[in-house]
């Protein structure tokens, strides 16, 4: 079971303060929609507001359809995952579990039985009688998620969950969240400032920004078109180029900086005027010799070898810090800070956006 | 010790062990002791103490129970001492106060702690403190005035038209007890409060959102996640209360019928009046032990530990 989700128009206010800015979004029946953003972004409010702690000052949440406003937290199909867990520490695992099956007048053995298949559910068959107090950061997490799905939501919320957890567990919390999500159907309403959550788990993302809905798409959607700078710069690494637009033509304009004119995508919402580069580490080229079109002459500085790839930072003559990421492949070569390098990169894999948040 | 040690010094350590040793002997122990032992004694003229009569006895102990008279409780008729009954309803009404506390405090103690705004709080437990200000001895006398048959609670009733002709309060309408046990629960219902507010305070209201998320009617919120966890809070706030009252002598000579008797008056009957010290040493340990006893049964009904309540 699982339903949509609709806000349509929905602002909040706190005092003179709009946390949550005209947002209309419609969530599908058993996706798993992240919303991705800074702290302070209004996105925790977006979820207090669908599981009924908080009123939208204006606007309509529909849940399966049906208006929900006016209705309290426990007539709500849903279901909050806090950022904290909020297990009750005076409750074993099993009591806390079967807690919403008690409120709803569950005789207490079929409670124990649900209680025992969530717990095999979520991968921790045994820990029915022990103390909230005895699990670690990661079983705790696990007990969280079966007590809300003990309650068979239509939809889950989840309130950067993960944050308290190790990069380790992190990631494999991000798997198996992802599959108890496919597992159950459940509508998944996920919120993170986590950019690599976010793009791993979701099947959408909406990315904030000062109570905003900046974009609403895929993850490759967001993370190779983004539709502004805010977009742009919060989902990942980026050159940044102030300057702008001259001639476009079929989607690509001419772009002029101090750092000297490129030729690049034209963005969504970018038309002429002031605007801003945007072009990701990891699509620069760096290469001993200038190329046709779109170089910029760098003086490498700091190199740092990560792995899978090799960070070149450098400088441009003009002061701009540019940034270059070469793949390992097994032979790529370390340029030796000093050098200077040429930093290259295809127009269609650079775009240039209004250097403003969508307002 | 070793730590007090490094860190204190031998001068201020040895003053810190001094002034906890001599509290704790000169001040509490032997006193105790003292009185524990006068109990076994007889009360004999000056002269005579330390003679041939002064020997150990349990006379003053059998007196608590001596005396006998015929009373009625829960409507069965009963042959017990007065001294004995006076403890009985001095413990039995001091259980109403608790109660009556712990009802009026609760609710109260939640909406300070997790209900009210931040800003407004300082005001809010200002107004509450404002009346411990005042002297208890202050506070009885104000109720004497206010319960009185020509006072403002009579004028104020048939004012408004509610009764025809004054009312007696301080005679009892219920019982015997009803304005002792009303002013008791003004005198120390903060004492109630301010654990009970700070056990709710330090509860994560997540967890409240949590239950209410679960489908938790109000209720049931209290009952499963709020009252648990406020146990410890409510338990030495029940503790205190009651032990207060019980323990209170001005309240009840103050605002008390004349046909109600609070144990400590009849304590202080012994120690001032009759000038039998060794009586009232006796009755003094019989109320202290039987407190305790009593104390320590709502304990284990309750499931408290005494942790919870040192807390």
């Amino acid at each position: 079971m699982s339903a949509e989700i609709q806000l349509d128009d929905v602002c909040c206010d706190f005092g003179a303060f709009r946390a949550v800015d005209h947002v209309n979004v419609t969530v599908k029946a058993g996706e798993f929609f992240s919303f991705l953003g800074p702290s302070g972004c209004g996105k925790t409010t977006i979820l207090r507001m669908i599981s009924g702690f908080t009123d939208p000052s204006s606007g309509v949440i529909r849940i399966g359809g049906e208006d929900v406003q006016g209705k309290r937290p426990n007539q709500r199909p849903t279901a909050l995952i806090f950022q904290n867990l909020a297990l009750f520490p005076l409750m074993t695992v099993a009591e806390n579990i079967a807690f919403g099956l008690e409120m709803r007048g569950v005789d207490k053995t079929k409670r124990r039985m649900r209680a025992e298949d969530l717990l095999k559910l979520v991968d921790l068959p045994g820990a029915a009688d022990k103390m909230v107090s005895q699990l670690s950061g990661g079983q705790k997490q696990r007990v969280a998620i079966a007590r809300a799905l003990a309650v068979e939501p239509q939809v889950m919320l989840l309130d950067e969950p993960l944050s308290a957890l190790d990069l380790k567990l992190r990631q494999n919390m991000r798997a198996e969240l992802r599959a108890i999500q496919k597992r159950t159907g459940v509508t998944f309403i996920f919120i993170t400032h986590d950019q690599g959550e976010a793009l791993a788990m979701s099947d959408r993302v909406g990315v904030m920004s000062q109570g905003r809905l900046q974009q609403v798409a895929d993850p490759r959607d967001i993370y190779n078109n983004p539709v502004n700078g805010f977009v742009a710069g919060f989902v990942g690494e980026n050159n940044i180029f102030a300057g702008t637009i001259g001639a476009a033509a079929a989607g690509f304009a001419s772009f002029a900086s101090p750092e000297g004119t490129f030729r690049a995508r034209l963005g969504a919402g970018a038309v002429s005027g002031a605007a801003k580069l945007y072009v990701r580490p990891e699509h620069t080229i760096l290469s001993a010799m200038a190329g046709a079109e779109n170089s910029v002459a760098v003086t490498v500085g700091d190199v740092s070898f990560e792995g899978s790839f090799i960070a070149v930072s450098g400088q441009s003559e003009s002061g701009a810090h540019l940034t270059a990421e070469i793949r390992n492949d097994g032979s790529a070569t370390v340029p030796a800070p000093g050098t200077k390098l040429y930093m290259g990169f295809d127009p269609a894999r650079a775009a240039i956006l209004p250097d403003h948040d969508k307002a | 010790m070793q730590d007090l040690l490094r860190r204190y010094g031998s001068t201020l350590t040895g003053l810190f062990v001094f002034l906890t040793a001599f509290w704790l002997l000169v001040l509490v122990i032997l006193p105790n002791v003292s009185l524990f032992e006068q109990s076994f004694r007889p009360y004999l003229p000056f002269v005579e103490i330390g003679g041939p009569k002064d020997v150990y006895s349990v006379d003053n102990y059998r007196q608590f129970f001596s005396d006998a008279v015929e009373t009625t409780m829960f409507g069965i008729p009963v042959w017990i001492s007065l001294h004995f009954l006076a403890f009985l309803d001095t413990v039995f009404y001091s259980a109403t106060v608790t109660l009556i506390c712990l009802a009026l405090a609760y609710p109260l103690a939640y909406y300070l702690a997790k209900v009210a705004k931040p800003q407004s709080l300082p005001m809010l437990l200002l107004l509450l403190f404002i009346p411990l200000w005042v002297s208890e001895a202050l506070r009885a006398f104000a109720w004497y005035i206010i319960l009185t048959f020509n006072g403002p609670l009579n004028q104020f009733l048939m004012g408004l038209g509610l009764i025809d002709k004054g009312v007696r309060w301080q005679q009892g309408v219920v019982t015997d007890y009803d304005a002792i046990v009303a002013v008791l629960v003004y005198c120390y219902v903060l004492f109630m409060l301010l654990p009970i507010y700070t056990a709710i305070q330090s509860l994560d209201s997540n967890q409240i959102e949590a239950a209410e998320d679960l489908g938790a009617p109000w209720w049931k919120t209290h009952l499963r996640v709020v009252m648990p966890h406020a146990k410890p809070g409510i338990a030495s706030g029940c503790v205190m209360v009651f032990m207060l009252s019980a323990g209170s002598l001005l309240v009840p000579s103050v605002v008390g019928s004349t046909s109600a008797i609070w144990f400590p008056q009849a304590i202080y009957t012994q120690f001032n009046d009759a000038q039998d010290w060794q009586a009232g040493a006796a009755y003094s340990m019989i109320f202290l032990l039987l407190c305790i006893v009593f104390v320590a049964l709502m304990m284990r009904l309750f499931r408290v530990k005494l942790s919870d309540i040192a807390k």
